[in-house]
């Protein structure tokens, strides 16, 4: 069966309170997800105060001020700290988001964390450390899919040629920066995402679908028939409401559904 | 089956053993009988509501008109499979030990044949006289 209860050495821990800073004003609280590898101590929560008169808007302004001010062994990925890529998906205040791009005041609270900003890794990902989650697994997932063109044509002297109409098919689908946010957000990948590819990997694979320069749909389209792959997306919709660029996976997979039933009715 | 040890790389592992190539023909039939049982579930509750508190014979009476018989047959066939195919991909989605998954999704066919046989032999008794 799923597992509803986390393994023993899984389950958290109170960790942590650190001092805070001293002389500040404006102080919001942090609750942050903590494990080492290299202990064998149960993961836990460590406490932080942050001077937000010292610290920047965002819920990765305030990750780095903890960073160099407080506890510099707090890990988390972080790159262009302007969502464009993906490096900083976390989960903050109960919803799947990038770090760079959610602000502190954002992150309400609510329940026993009314008041403060409670962040852990991505949902239901191996942790590495922290707040790095291991995506293995996931981009394994996009490679299946085959991301790239694919044609039999001989490849013309220039570029490869389309109508303006059919380019604006890719909106939507070709922002998508492979954050994790939105296939670690869906319970049906929680559950299956070793068969289930989730719906990162599956708008992906209608990016190329819709691509009207692309002469492999069939291959593609068999590639995704399969009760695992495609079809364990019930349409939840937490992918829709977890991305932070705004793009709707359900909708993209709908779409493929759309594509397998067409060719077959 | 297959050998998941963290040897093998992950496209290896997401590969599996490939596409089932089916999948589409399942969700499909599970769209058309979930149309088929509106219709149906609709004239079903009209066709309870006219009997209410009445006796068994004007019962027999009801089910012996063949209109009312077959679409009673329709209701039964549509909803069953419909159940089979909805109880299936839940089994599917939460019971992940291989061997207790096939003996579900065997159990769950064979509960829905027999709910299935069992309701048409009762439209049927009622509908050639009781």
């Amino acid at each position: 069966m799923a597992e509803f209860n986390l393994p023993k050495n899984s389950r958290l821990t109170e960790g942590k309170a650190w001092p805070k800073p001293a002389g500040a004003k404006n102080v919001t609280e942090f609750k942050i997800y903590r494990w080492n590898p290299d202990d064998t101590a149960n993961p836990r929560t460590d406490t932080y105060y942050v001077d937000r008169d010292d610290c920047g808007p965002m819920v990765l302004d305030a990750l780095i001020w903890i960073k160099n001010k407080v506890d510099p062994t707090l890990t988390f990925r972080r790159s262009c700290r302007e969502g464009i890529c993906g490096s900083c998906a976390m989960n903050m205040d109960g919803k799947n988001g990038l770090a760079c791009t959610t602000g502190i005041d954002e992150c309400g609270g609510t329940g026993k964390n009314a008041g403060r900003v409670a962040i852990y890794p991505l949902p239901h990902m191996p942790v590495v450390k922290d707040l790095v989650p291991d995506l293995t697994r996931f981009y394994a997932q996009h490679a299946s899919i085959e991301p790239w063109l694919k044609t039999t044509t001989p490849a013309p002297e220039k570029e490869w040629r389309q109508a303006k109409d059919d380019r604006e098919k890719l909106d939507g689908l070709y922002e998508c920066i492979l954050c994790a946010c939105c296939s670690t957000s869906c319970p049906s990948y929680w559950w299956n995402g070793d068969r289930y590819l989730g719906p990162a990997a599956l708008l992906q694979a209608y990016r190329w679908l819709i691509d009207s320069r692309d002469e492999a749909t069939g291959e593609r389209l068999d590639n995704l028939e399969d009760p695992f792959r495609l079809y364990r997306c019930h349409t939840i919709m937490n992918c829709a409401n977890a991305c932070p660029k705004g793009l709707n996976p359900a909708k993209a997979i709908a779409e493929v559904k759309k594509m397998m039933v067409a060719r077959q009715v | 089956m297959l050998s998941n040890s963290s040897m093998r790389t992950p496209l290896g592992r997401v590969r599996g053993l490939g596409s089932a190539k089916s999948g589409t023909g399942h969700f499909w039939l599970q769209r058309v009988t979930a149309v088929s049982n509106l219709i149906l579930t609709i004239i079903f509750i009209g066709i309870v509501i006219a009997l209410v508190g009445r006796p068994y014979p004007a019962a027999v009476a009801l089910l012996s008109n063949p209109l009312v018989a077959i679409l009673m047959l329709l209701f039964t066939l549509s909803a069953c499979i419909h159940m089979r195919l909805g109880m299936q991909v839940i089994i599917e989605d939460y019971v992940h030990n291989e061997g207790t998954k096939i003996l579900a999704v065997m159990a769950n066919t064979f509960f829905a044949i027999a709910i299935g046989a069992a309701s048409v032999y009762a439209v049927l008794k009622l509908s050639f006289g009781g």
